[in-house]
């Protein structure tokens, strides 16, 4: 009985916390996408369901759209490059691969704006990646890398790959070496062993890191900010705008409610995913 | 052994989920003895330990400590002490601290407390490991140091769930021999909890044999091995063969294989099985031995156990092999060998009858 | 298809070429920090100016200032009481709406989390200020500080605690000397990495920091540094920041994992 108690007493201060802080305010979120905005930016508490619908036209769904393409492009490089790095790492001898990781996430405990703020000065027209390109005469103009699409792509995979590379090497390491054993005893080459053993038994890990960087990448605000210059508008930047400049709050909330919603969908659908996956094959892993 | 009851455990069941781990326990442990709790895995044995112990609470029933009811008491009130399977040692206190642990807890005075963890040392030959970690010691010593820190708090109890299963089989013959002469010295009741038969054997002076949470039998050593009182107990301690059959006049019909003159207290038609040990089974060629029951059969397996020799029969009528033991010093031993018919012969009193 | 030894060189050259990537910008922000023309455009050759421009603005310094207070505050708040939801969650069954509650913060996108926090001290009509962003920053490092906690906890042995009662403990005096002592090195590496994360943390604190330069963090302050003005002495703040960031992580992952190695 005393277990049980004690057990509450230890969750209930920070549960608490969480709920005021964190519950509490996102369901303030949503009950203001109910109401209109008020004449000087406040809330009117009339309740209306317009926030939805406007948040439903085109040019809103268009942003919706362009941020699930530039976070789906930023998670597909960050998975190609991710993969064969955290393979790397698993090959190399046991006690130097702590190492390798420690290194690999390093720069993801960093802080963004910083990283963010470097890809400004290498992407620059007059940034050290043009200044490069031109000196050695490959190129004759200064390319216009920067404050488009191509930057804010770079910057999420550059803020990302070492969460995915993390998630994917963790897949790797859970399989029991001896399935790929069994695979080569049993003739296969290296790469067949790969690709029928290793790649869909380390699926899962895989799909789990793409997730959480596209979910991340898609509410993101600071990338699209200061590595859009203003011409790449993602859900984030949209949120930001209608607290701040606009000061339509509840619209604000709508939007925010349908990037949660998005996210909600796509994590239970991971779940699921995960879940039938395991059932199928039972235990594979060590 | 005085015995006066140290603990008594009266009708104590305990329940997980509706079904009773431990079910109308009712047992006495008596002052100074060496008691087994033994039993297959799941039997209740270490969930008793352990509401003696004082960490589960009886459903219902009553723990007593020399008479007093401490059913109530908390573990860290009761004169009991555990050492537990995985040896629990803090892994950030050196030897001499985790020794010292329990006596500060009573409060005595720094001084005190050193000498009594001197002392305990020198006796489990721990002084020069003193100051080292948990982490730096061996299974066998990190066991003994487990052992010193409950002991020497000196309760009335000492408890000891599964003490010797991480030890390999050479430390743990030896430490067998070495908990049964600590007890000896220190006079302390020890209660251990195990599931390997043979251990309880050498180590007890009584033990209380388990089985889905009631007790089976209690008795000593030599009364559990040659006198079970169920098939579950033959079966479980030492090896035994099994005739099965009813009971008839004067004796037990045996499927297949006619009668046997048995002293038989049941009734005529009761189905029962006979149990005798291996080796108490003498064998002949030939013709069966006066006086004795037997069957007869192929030899179809040999083994040498470097002291005895064990031999598998198979006997027409019976599904299982027929196991012998014979000491391989005998003469009898060099005539047989496999394919061979013979007989396999034992007294009348060296079969046991007992009730399905 | 290559084989294998070509496939772990191509390997290995990969993994060498995505440290590159990794650290390149750091890297060049790094040096450039040193060139005493600021930005890329030429190398005028070393200098130290930069870093004595940061040390005499005292806008940079106050800000400074205010990240180091409420990264203190919310770190200590954040410690205390997430080792404590650590040591409740971990013992009991595991329950999915809690498992979801603590993953939560790392998951909600920041801005969301910002308005959300900002609407809502807006309703209670609360004055905005260093201690809102604390509020706020306890949030997601409670989070953070129980996930480190947790890891070390998977490794613990409860026995001990049992055997510490058996010795006639109390529950406080087993916490104290036990469980506590044990556990530290973890619950010092979850400080450390709520530390860099409040250190670092830019979208929450802004929008519940308030109006008024008193309660700007450094981040903040980088922030209109980078879209309103980019100035030289960027590149000496974020060496500076880059450098605390990886030290504090590294001394985090250290701690933890050395224990785990040898206790």
């Amino acid at each position: 009985m005393t277990k049980r108690l004690g057990q509450i007493l230890l969750i209930l201060p920070a549960a608490g916390w969480l709920t005021v802080f964190m519950i509490v305010p996102c369901l303030i979120v949503f009950f203001f996408s109910f109401f209109e905005r008020g004449t000087y930016g406040g809330i009117d508490y009339t309740f209306t369901l317009d926030n939805f619908a406007r948040a439903g036209e085109p040019v809103y769904r268009s942003i919706f759209l362009g941020s699930a393409r530039i976070a789906a492009m930023a998670t597909v490089i960050a998975v190609v490059v991710a993969y064969p790095a955290a393979y790397a790492i698993s090959l190399a001898p046991r006690h130097r691969q702590t190492r390798y990781l420690l290194l690999v996430m390093l720069p993801f405990w960093s802080n963004y704006l910083i990283r963010t703020y470097a890809w400004i000065v290498l992407l620059n027209r007059e940034g050290l990646i043009n200044k490069a390109l031109m000196g050695s005469g490959l190129i004759g103009e200064p390319l216009h890398i920067l404050y488009n699409e191509f930057a804010v792509v770079t910057g999420l995979v550059y803020n990302y790959l070492p969460f995915v590379i993390l998630a994917i090497y963790a897949s790797l390491q859970r399989l029991n070496p001896e399935i790929r054993e069994a695979s080569e005893d049993l003739g296969a080459p290296a790469w067949m062993t790969f690709l029928r053993v290793t790649l869909p038994l380390t699926l899962p890990g895989v799909a789990a890191g793409a997730v959480f960087v596209f979910v991340l990448s898609i509410g993101n605000f600071v990338t699209p900010d200061l590595l859009g210059g203003g011409r790449i508008v993602m859900v984030g930047n949209l949120v930001y705008d209608q607290f701040l400049s606009a000061r339509d709050w509840p619209f604000g909330a709508a939007l925010s409610l349908a990037l949660i919603f998005i996210m909600m969908v796509l994590l239970f659908l991971q779940a699921v995913a995960v879940n039938r996956a395991q059932q199928a094959k039972g235990s594979t892993h060590a | 052994m005085t015995g006066n009851a140290v603990i008594g455990l009266e009708d104590v069941t305990r329940r997980f989920g509706g079904i009773a781990a431990v079910d109308a326990v009712t047992l006495d442990l008596l002052e100074g003895e060496f008691f087994a709790l033994l039993g297959p895995s799941g039997c209740g044995k270490t969930t008793l330990l352990r509401i003696v112990a004082g960490f589960e609470r009886p459903d219902e029933g009553a723990v007593l400590l020399d008479g007093r009811d401490i059913t109530a008491l908390r573990a860290n009130r009761r004169p009991i002490n555990l050492m537990f399977q995985s040896y629990a040692l803090f892994p950030h206190m050196s030897v001499r601290a985790n020794i010292a642990y329990g006596l500060e807890m009573e409060r005595l005075a720094r001084r005190e407390i050193v000498r009594r963890v001197d002392a305990i040392l020198a006796m489990t030959e721990l002084t020069a490991l003193a100051d080292r970690r948990p982490a730096q010691l061996s299974g066998g010593q990190q066991q003994r140091v487990a052992l010193a820190r409950a002991v020497v708090k000196r309760p009335r109890v000492l408890l000891l769930d599964e003490p010797l299963g991480a030890l390999d089989k050479t430390l743990r013959e030896q430490m067998q021999l070495e908990l049964k002469r600590l007890q000896e010295e220190l006079g302390i009741t020890f209660v251990i909890v195990t599931h390997d038969q043979e251990e309880a054997l050498v180590m007890a002076d009584r033990i209380a044999l388990m089985k889905d949470g009631r007790i089976v039998q209690v008795d000593t050593p030599r009364t559990i091995y040659e006198s079970p009182a169920s098939r579950f107990a033959a079966g479980f301690i030492g090896m035994t063969n099994f005739f099965e059959g009813e009971a008839s006049e004067g004796g037990m019909a045996i499927t297949g294989l006619g009668t046997l003159a048995v002293e038989s207290p049941l009734p005529v038609g009761t189905r029962c099985a006979l149990s005798v040990r291996p080796e108490r089974i003498r064998l002949s060629k030939g013709a069966r031995l006066d006086d004795c029951n037997a069957v007869e059969g192929t030899v179809t397996a040999m083994a040498y156990h470097g002291q005895d020799i064990g031999l598998h029969v198979a006997v027409p009528g019976m599904e299982r092999r027929v196991l012998v033991r014979i000491p391989a010093s005998e003469d009898g031993a060099a005539g047989i060998a496999t394919g061979e018919t013979i007989w396999c012969n034992w007294r009348p009193e060296h079969g046991r009858l007992l009730k399905d | 298809m290559p084989d294998r030894r070509t496939a772990n060189v191509l390997l290995a050259a990969h993994l060498r070429l995505t440290y590159v990537f990794l650290y390149g910008p750091i890297v060049v922000l790094m040096v450039l920090s040193f060139n005493r023309a600021g930005m890329p455009t030429t190398w005028t050759g070393f200098s130290l100016e930069w870093y004595a421009v940061l040390a005499r603005s005292p806008d940079i310094l106050s800000a400074a200032v205010n990240t180091l207070i409420v990264a203190v505050a919310s770190t200590i708040i954040a410690t205390v009481l997430g080792t404590l939801l650590a040591l409740g969650v971990e013992r009991g069954r595991s329950s999915g709406l809690l498992d979801a509650l603590l993953f939560a913060p790392m998951i909600i996108p920041d801005i969301v989390l910002a308005i959300a926090l900002l609407s809502f001290y807006t309703l209670l009509d609360l004055t905005l200020g260093l201690h809102s962003i604390i509020l706020s920053h306890v949030v997601f490092n409670i989070a953070f500080v129980c996930a480190v906690v947790r890891t070390r906890l998977k490794h613990f042995d409860h026995s001990i605690v049992e055997a510490s009662i058996d010795l006639g403990a109390g529950l406080f005096t087993t916490f104290r000397r036990i469980t506590l002592p044990v556990i530290f090195p973890g619950v010092l590496a979850g400080a450390l990495l709520a530390f860099t994360l409040s250190f670092d943390e830019f979208i929450i604190a802004f929008f519940t920091a308030g109006a008024g330069s008193s309660s700007t963090t450094l981040p903040m302050r980088i922030y209109s540094m980078i879209r309103f003005g980019v100035t030289p002495e960027i590149n000496a703040m974020a060496t500076i920041i880059m450098l605390v960031s990886f030290t504090l992580v590294f001394l985090s992952q250290r701690i933890n994992r050395g224990t785990i190695a040898g206790g």
